[in-house]
């Protein structure tokens, strides 16, 4: 590589500009639509356990995002948002890590967060705010974290995740004890400054963090093509000196494979890796959002094809792992899972108004005290103008 | 002649921003999910229609790309009005609004100018914790540079609207969610209003008078005027009578409007969404005081946000959130404590 200054770069006598298209990044898939390894793709390095745990996760997030879509629908919680489309590269790039690697999501991750083995009542806990969520009701629905899990609770700024992901597999990589970090994000958090100083500083001072970008073709209403005007997010990452990597994000055993061997090459070499998983949003943005203003639903059903479930369970049942009874089972199971633990969470108590003033800070200094009184005064003095939290306000 | 309509906040706030792109060139939008979508908060529904995607642009998703590009457009000779989606948000763009915007005109010798409109969501009170329902009044009012304005009906939205993009200098709109009258977020009554077709504006600086008593004082602002209205009421059923003040806008302030109540009433509460310590509530008290600390016949009072972010549990939010209720309960501890 050539420093801007060298003296040893090849000089050239016509003021040719370099474009984009000098660096065509390829995609990197290993089975076609139909579920069917390509020619020259050897799957045999992917075990069968892997496979199956994969797809397990994926039915159980696809099945708990449509529960929730609909619960949100009938006012039950404020707000949900859906990985449907994306579980191959949250999924597969989760099974491709080690389960103590730190995970810093952006906010579409959940299909990582079940692979790590989150339950179904921790989701609940979270989505309704119960007095046993891990985050004491505190974070809005989807912001899920778990320390045990190694997941950091998701932040809503967007891409404030990627510098702290550097910042993490730089302490990871002092501590000196073989694990890095990935983080998540879109391709529309990718335009924010904090990606770009993100990437530049964990190349120059070697991160073990992989930068995973879910491209989805959709930030809310703002497609790729309002997004950027050069080639995706991969080939800004060869620019700062990251190896990067396009992989057909559809593609259960791509991204698998992709991401482990960008974590060998970030513990074993300490350096900064690039992942764009091309895929696409099938559902909405959220439940705020309605997309039949900014997209066809013809589009949206051209993409219906691709739907990386479909394909990882055609490559199943092609190697004689699965059939349509357990399929049919596994899903009639984690639907019945899935809606009892939403009823025992909307059965549970919310957190205790105490909750409210701790961990602000250590110890909650006089002004939060003070403030933390005259709002239990406040409700004593008018007990039916506030809600109920499970007789526990004293 | 012009008509009067009840128009929600949001479609105020359209109606001021296409009124003014009609008439000057120089005025523009952009910001994200502005064009088809019209806005996240309804506050560009319909422009892109009327003056396609070169007036109003949607940007890619980079907040200190596009305030900063507003800045310097602005200093170009346009009139910019950029959307900050929630005002949660500003931390990935703040120097292009505290470091520029508020401070290019002071630091050219008065030879440039930055006549921007940074309009913003702000408010909570609909479960989407810390990071969605901040206020910020403080936080922007604080900074020497730009006007802070934010009003609490359609009627004030647009005249505000119309002013700030006249005005040359940045001017932050901060508009709450809850007065938008959006589909998803009930408004109380009271944020929609009838709202003149004809253009016109509202002069910063001008706090209303939206009820008035002569028992004590009530200063507010954005979503808490509605809930001073509604104690106003309350306390009215109780024999006491409040006079309601709107501030309208923070930078400038209106303290004499505030002063003037005050020496009729000689009893204060301040009321405010955003966090209560370092704030708007403190900063109208300590004007009163210094003014003259012989107004206030009992100890002022001020009903705020909690110092903590905000949760997003429902019974938790209604608990830290600033309400007609708790209004009332301070205005009761100003009759109560007299200060012999
Ligand atoms: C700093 C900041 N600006 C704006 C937003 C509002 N916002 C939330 S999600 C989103 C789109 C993000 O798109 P992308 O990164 O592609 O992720 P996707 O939703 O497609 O998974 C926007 C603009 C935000 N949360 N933070
Ligand atoms: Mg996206």
């Amino acid at each position: 590589m050539y420093a801007p200054s060298s003296v040893d770069a090849p000089r050239i006598h016509t003021p040719d500009f370099i474009t984009e298209s000098a660096l065509t990044i390829p995609i990197y898939g290993m089975l076609g639509e139909d579920g069917r390894p390509y020619e020259g793709a050897d799957p045999s390095g992917v075990a069968k356990e892997i496979v199956l745990a994969m797809h397990d996760a994926a039915v159980f997030t696809r099945l708990l995002d449509e529960r929730m879509v609909a619960a949100q629908r009938q006012g039950r919680l404020s707000f949900y948002l859906t990985a449907t489309g994306e579980e191959a590269a949250t999924v597969g790039s989760a099974a491709g890590l080690e389960p103590d690697d730190m995970i810093l999501p952006q906010y579409r991750e959940q299909g990582a967060l079940r692979y790590r083995g989150f339950t179904a009542a921790q989701f609940m806990d979270q989505l309704f705010a119960t007095e046993d969520d891990l985050g004491k009701g505190r974070q809005m629905p989807v912001h899920y974290g778990s320390r045990a899990l190694s997941y950091m609770t998701v932040s809503s700024p967007l891409a404030t995740q990627i510098p702290q992901a550097a910042g993490y597999a730089y302490g990871q990589k002092l501590a000196g004890e073989g694990r890095c970090s990935i983080c998540y994000f879109g391709e529309g958090a990718a335009s924010e400054g904090d990606f770009h100083a993100a990437l530049n500083m964990a190349a120059v001072i070697r991160c073990p963090v992989i930068f995973f970008c879910r491209n989805n073709g959709y930030a809310i209403s703002t497609p790729v093509s309002e997004q950027y005007a050069g080639d995706g997010v991969a080939a800004r990452g060869v620019g700062y000196g990251v190896r990067s990597i396009r992989v057909d994000g559809n593609d259960f055993l791509a991204v698998y494979l992709a991401t482990q061997e960008a974590r060998r090459q970030a513990v074993s070499e300490g350096v900064p890796v690039l992942i764009e998983a091309m895929t696409y949003r099938l559902g909405a943005h959220s439940t705020s959002d309605d997309p039949s203003g900014y997209r066809s639903r013809k589009e949206e059903e051209a993409w219906q094809r691709f739907d990386p479930i479909a394909r990882i369970r055609a490559f199943m049942e092609a190697q004689g792992w699965w059939d349509a009874e357990r399929d049919e089972a596994l899903r009639q199971g984690y639907r019945d899972e899935i809606l009892a633990a939403m009823k025992t969470a909307e059965a549970k108590p919310a957190p205790s108004l105490a909750r409210l003033i701790e961990d602000v800070y250590a110890a909650p200094p006089w002004n939060l005290t003070e403030q933390y009184e005259a709002l239990r005064e406040q409700v004593r003095a008018n007990p039916d103008a506030y809600p109920k939290t499970a007789g526990r306000i004293e | 002649m012009s008509r009067n309509r009840v128009l929600t906040g949001s479609r105020a706030m359209v109606e001021a921003i296409a009124q003014e792109m009609r008439v000057d060139p120089t005025v523009f939008v952009m910001g994200e999910d502005v064009g088809p979508y019209g806005g996240i908060f309804s506050s560009t529904t319909g422009l892109l229609d009327e003056f396609g995607e070169e007036r109003v642009r949607d940007t890619p998703i980079s907040e200190t790309a596009f305030i900063g590009a507003g800045v310097g457009a602005a200093m170009a000779g346009m009139r910019p009005i950029v959307e900050l989606m929630f005002v949660d948000f500003f931390g990935v763009c703040m120097d292009a609004i505290y470091n520029l915007a508020a401070k290019n005109t002071y630091f050219s010798g008065g030879n440039s100018k930055v006549p921007m409109v940074l309009m913003t969501a702000t408010g909570g009170g609909y479960s989407d914790a810390g990071q969605h329902s901040q206020t910020l009044h403080a936080t922007f009012a604080h900074l020497p540079g730009m006007k802070v304005v934010a009003p609490s009906n359609a009627y004030d939205a647009k005249g505000l609207m119309t002013s700030a993009i006249r005005d040359d200098a940045p001017v932050l709109y901060m508009f709450h969610k809850g007065l938008q009258g959006l589909a998803w977020m009930a408004a109380p009554e009271g944020a929609s209003t009838e709202v003149p077709e004809d253009p016109y504006a509202i002069p910063f600086g001008e706090a209303r008078v939206v009820r008035e008593g002569g028992d004590v004082t009530i200063v507010a602002i954005s979503m808490t005027v509605h809930h001073a209205l509604a104690a106003a009421e309350a306390l009215a059923k109780d024999g006491v009578d409040a006079e309601v003040i709107d501030l309208r806008s923070l930078v400038p302030l209106d303290r004499e409007a505030v002063l003037a109540s005050v020496r009729k009433t000689g009893r204060l509460v301040v009321a405010d969404e955003d966090y209560r310590s370092f704030g708007l509530t403190a900063e109208i008290i300590a004007s009163v005081a210094e003014t003259d600390p012989g107004l206030l016949k009992s100890a002022p009072r001020r009903v705020a946000c909690p110092d903590i972010p905000i949760p997003y549990s429902r019974p938790m939010e209604r608990f830290a959130l600033p309400d007609a209720e708790k209004i009332r309960a301070a205005v009761q501890q100003t009759l109560n404590r007299a200060v012999a």
